[in-house]
């Protein structure tokens, strides 16, 4: 056994996990798959959705806890699917449900643990947004650009631009767009004009073969990230 | 008379010039410019090297933050537990009507801003309210009218 | 003020303050606390400042401002030393003869004196009103005592004598030990036990590391972290100054909320002075020890109450809490470790260092060790700022210092906790007040907001005004606080109007579990204390307005109708004037009407009516 690793019970199973890792990657590792909503790979864990949540600890004296953030730790009892956890991801998604009532996913993770019906009431029809945050945290991380951001609290929680007006910050990549575990952002293209977060981005074709790459704001973003001149850009992947 | 520019410098000169200082830099800015102006809060982004994204989420999470002018008198009305118990609704309500003004606006003459606060913490007092920097304990809705009269001018 | 080179130097000077002051010499200190300040206390002393110049008094009679004096339903109050005699409702017309009478002549003004209800008999001195002779005063020690921006009086009255026994040959691990021993739990609310914090972060890896007193109080209710920071800015540094020497910090913060700008003035002003005196800044005291402290205001959020929450505001971002691990005792601001204590805490440390950790372990119960204070507000006689020996029961609390329940009305709950907390029925009124105790029927301690109500207070009512307070407040991040917020204020606010149904209650219940298990910080998890102990104790009450729409208390609007008695009526316009909706017919001199189609059930007829004419009923 490695000097590095924790030894830990995950549903009765005792467990080796490398140190530093989180209770969510320790259960994957084990062949046990944790529902997640706001949770990426590639992205820093919040904590936002509280789907992932485990119950720790010996009773009486145990707690839920978000796994995706939660560190494996020595002797560490962990039970992912609990009568106390599945009630509460039953919840979550119940009020979920009620929040975006056009978002597909939440009602099949809400089916697949029994939840058919929100008891609360529903939002706009057409609302989709979880604020599970990927958006914000792709934009921030991966684009670089934070062009989004969450504003305000609670009542009027939701994602905007700066002055809900049009980004200057954003690159049109379309990060967001596909990030999205409910398809919330539109964008939609036309006649070479990419239209995303309600600002219009040329984009630019490929000098070989004429499709496009991406916006032309895109592509000098890159530019400015590596110093290389813009048009070594403007050939697509296909062409190199 | 010193320009919209040279209140901002003025401002930032007393800072560092890093992220931390942005809750201070928006103080310092709405107590001089008497609310946020987006002009000026896209100058502090490129200054404090943060994201317009991360100034707009501060500015819009704080409740002392106004994207909006403010009036050129503050009527704070409190609604913590004790004044609640004690007739804060009908306190706010009764300014509200006399000054034609809800809660987290201002008056059409920007005399006045009404906004309420979750508590101003002077509890034995209650119901309370505040005129700037002036306190007024033991509230009730008559009262109002003799009491705003001075700041009507 | 010199600036002190070491300790001997201040012990000096604090040896000449001392000789240089006659104990004997009269002195007025007029209350500037939170309840007096509002009430026309700044008035009262610029009378007597007034007064005492044109007798030629001011230079043989002290006059000073001092901290709030605690009974504040009896505002003004004024302190005469060094006969310890306590003046109320003193107001600025008051004055003249309470100079000519009182410090020239040396006689008590029956009027201006505490009476007891039962018997009449007039308590002049602050030792024989029942108010002040169930309280314990360390950390309110000083409020009547000294003038808050002065120094001097602060060492006069034994300031930093606790820095120094510190400083003089107590390593850092014993002053940690000695705050364990002490049994001193946070008094923000949490109750985690202060040594073992520090402990922690002492053990916490790293050369760098913070402090941070929290003082972003914002339960409604609650204003003892502001009296404090009002009135005694000193013993919050010193308290800091000590924590900083034990864990290791160079560097310290202030988070006061943006709300309490005298707050703020006061605790600025006591850095000014002490970074003068060299008992902030670097080697202090000659002991070899630096340490700072700055101020950082919040900017109107609850939610900065809670440690992360604070931490990424003080930081420049958004009051989002963060999930733990880790701690910030671990990795705090700017990822080092971090000791955020309450105001209050750290108010508690000199005293605690000075004494000894027996002394105050021998106070309070079992696991409660010390004394807290309280704002007992809402419909007691004596609504004030305590503090009392923890153990203290609720009905010492409601009856002996409070004085009883106003207007001769009936107990109906007690509310601790603040909006986190819970609703405390009159079968409990003998449960001592400490920590595991209030958590035992399903409240806190929370940060010592303590709320009487009585018959006039609609305990569904009281769930929505709360739950309406945390929806607003909540951060937004996690689904089940902001989610479920609104979805209970919703339910609440449904039931208020009469659109309660059979479902609701169980769903209420059921959506509570799994916010308080599921939530990401304490706000969420605690958001269903009022909903949970309401409905446990006052169920009927909610069944009342959900089968027969009925408000017993007749607070809830909707449920409400209002009428004028044409018998009581006087013609007097008032409501006639004030109605919102022009539903109140009515001549001058004839009785009003009220029409009931037009009638919004504002209550504001009500409201003004001076004569008790407009009848309400459920």
């Amino acid at each position: 056994m490695k000097n590095d690793s924790v030894s830990l019970t995950i549903d009765g199973k005792p467990v080796q996990a490398p140190a530093g890792t989180t209770l969510l990657l320790a259960a994957k590792d084990n062949g046990i798959d944790i529902p997640t909503l706001c949770y990426h790979p590639e992205l820093k864990p919040e904590g936002h959705c509280r789907l992932c949540v485990v119950e720790i600890g010996a009773a009486p004296s145990t707690r839920l806890v978000n796994s995706c953030t939660y560190p494996v730790e020595p002797g560490l009892v962990v039970q992912t699917a609990s009568a106390k956890v599945l009630a509460s991801r039953r919840m979550v998604l119940e009020l979920l449900m009620a929040q975006a009532p056009a978002a597909e996913i939440i009602k099949q993770m809400a089916a697949d643990l029994g939840v058919i019906e929100t008891r609360f009431t529903k939002g706009d029809p057409a609302a989709r947004c979880i604020l599970c945050g990927q958006c914000v945290r792709t934009c921030r991380e991966v684009a670089g650009v934070s062009a989004i951001s969450m504003a305000f609290r609670t009542p009027k929680k939701r994602v905007a631009t700066p002055f809900k007006e049009e980004s200057e910050a954003c690159i049109g990549c379309g990060s967001c767009v596909f990030i999205c575990p409910t398809g919330t952002i539109a964008y939609t293209e036309k006649d070479g004009i990419r239209t995303v977060w309600g600002r219009k981005f040329e984009l630019q074709p490929c000098a070989k073969c004429g499709n496009y790459i991406g916006p032309k704001a895109q592509l000098e973003h890159w530019a400015k990230l590596t110093g290389d001149p813009v048009e070594s850009f403007y050939t697509c992947k296909d062409c190199r | 008379m010193m320009t919209s520019q040279q209140k901002l410098e003025t401002i930032l000169s007393r800072y560092e010039g890093v992220a931390a200082d942005l809750i201070p830099v928006l103080q310092d800015v709405q107590d001089e410019f008497n609310y946020l102006p987006k002009d000026e809060l896209k100058i502090v982004a490129g200054r404090l090297q943060v994201s317009l994204t991360r100034v707009y989420s501060v500015a819009t999470f704080f409740k002392m933050f106004s994207l909006e002018p403010r009036g050129k008198h503050l009527i704070r009305v409190c609604l913590g537990t004790a004044c609640h118990l004690r007739g804060g609704q009908h306190l706010v309500e009764t300014v509200g009507r006399r000054l034609n003004v809800e809660p987290g606006h201002a008056t059409e003459d920007l005399q006045f801003s009404l906004e309420t606060v979750g508590c101003l913490g002077s509890c034995a007092q209650a119901p309370l309210m505040m005129i700037d920097a002036k306190y007024f304990g033991r509230m009730a809705v008559d009262k109002v009218p003799k009491i705003l009269k001075p700041y009507k001018q | 003020m010199p600036k002190f080179e070491s300790m001997n130097h201040l012990e000096e000077y604090r040896g000449r303050l001392l000789s240089s002051r006659n104990p004997q010499e009269p002195q007025v200190l007029v209350c500037g606390g939170p309840g007096c300040l509002p009430v026309g206390s700044e008035e009262v002393a610029a009378a007597f400042q007034a007064e005492l110049k044109q007798r030629g008094l001011n230079g043989k009679v002290v006059l000073k401002e001092s901290g709030c004096q605690g009974l504040c339903a009896k505002a003004v109050k004024v302190m005469f030393r060094p006969q310890e005699i306590a003046y109320q409702q003193v107001t600025a017309e008051d004055v003249p003869e309470i100079v000519e009478e009182t410090l020239v002549k040396g006689k008590i003004i029956d009027k201006f004196c505490y009476q007891d209800p039962d018997d009449g008999s007039v308590k002049a001195y602050k030792s024989k009103v029942p108010f002040y002779q169930g309280q314990r005063l360390i950390v309110l020690g000083k409020m009547d005592l000294i003038d808050p921006t002065s120094l001097d009086d602060y060492l006069a009255a034994g300031g930093y004598q606790a820095l120094q026994k510190v400083f003089d040959g107590m390593s850092p691990e014993a002053v940690i030990d000695a705050v364990e021993r002490s049994g001193l739990r946070g008094r923000g609310g949490g109750g985690f036990p202060t040594g073992r914090k520090w402990r922690l972060c002492r053990q916490a890896p790293g050369d760098i590391k913070y402090l941070i007193c929290n003082g972003d109080e914002g339960d409604p209710g609650a204003f003892m972290d502001r009296a404090v920071m009002e009135g005694d800015p000193h013993a919050v540094l010193e308290g800091m100054i000590i924590g900083a020497y034990a864990i290791g910090a160079i560097q310290g913060y202030i988070y006061v909320r943006h709300e309490y700008p005298l707050a703020v003035k006061r605790l600025a002003l006591a850095i000014d002075q002490a970074r003068d005196a060299g008992l902030l800044g670097a080697d202090l005291l000659g002991s070899g020890f630096s340490f700072d402290v700055k101020i950082s205001k919040g900017a109107g959020a609850f939610v900065c109450g809670e440690e992360t929450a604070l931490i990424a505001s003080m930081e420049g971002d958004i009051g989002e809490p963060h999930p733990r691990p880790p701690y910030p005792a671990v990795a705090g601001l700017w990822g080092k470790p971090t000791v955020i204590n309450n105001v209050e805490t750290w108010a508690n440390i000199p005293a605690i260092m000075s004494h000894g950790p027996e002394w105050y372990a021998a106070i309070g119960t079992e696991n409660s060790k010390g004394t807290k204070v309280f704002s007992l507000v809402g419909a007691v006689n004596h609504t004030g700022l305590v503090e009392v020996p923890m153990g203290t029961t609720l009905r010492q609390m409601v009856y002996d210092l409070g004085g009883g329940i106003r207007g001769g009305g009936e107990f109906k709950a007690v509310q601790t906790g603040g909006p986190s907390g819970g609703c405390i029925p009159k079968q409990f009124l003998d449960l001592p007040v400490d920590y595991d105790s209030l958590q035992s029927v399903g409240s806190i301690m929370g940060s010592g907001g303590m709320i009487v109500m009585d018959e006039t207070s609609c305990m569904v009512d009281v769930a929505r005004y709360f739950l309406s307070f945390l929806h607003d407040e909540s951060c937004g991040k996690c689904t089940p606080c902001r989610e479920g917020t609104k979805h209970l204020l919703e339910i609440l606010t449904e039931i208020t109007n009469g659109n309660g149904t059979e479902e609701h209650i169980p769903l209420m219940e059921e959506l509570c579990d799994a916010m308080a298990a599921a939530s990401l910080c304490g706000l969420g998890q605690s958001a269903v204390n009022p909903v949970l102990s309401t409905l446990k104790y006052f169920r009927e009450e909610y069944e009342a307005h959900i089968r027969e729409k009925k408000c017993p208390a007749l607070v809830c609007r909707p449920l409400l109708k209002y009428t004028v008695d044409p018998e009581t009526c006087t013609g007097c316009l008032a409501c006639v004037r004030e109605c919102p909706a022009d539903a109140i017919h009515g001549e001058a001199a004839e009785p009003h009407l009220i029409d009931q189609e037009l009638c919004v059930k504002c209550g504001m007829c009500h409201a003004v009516c001076k004569f008790d004419a407009v009848k309400v009923e459920s």
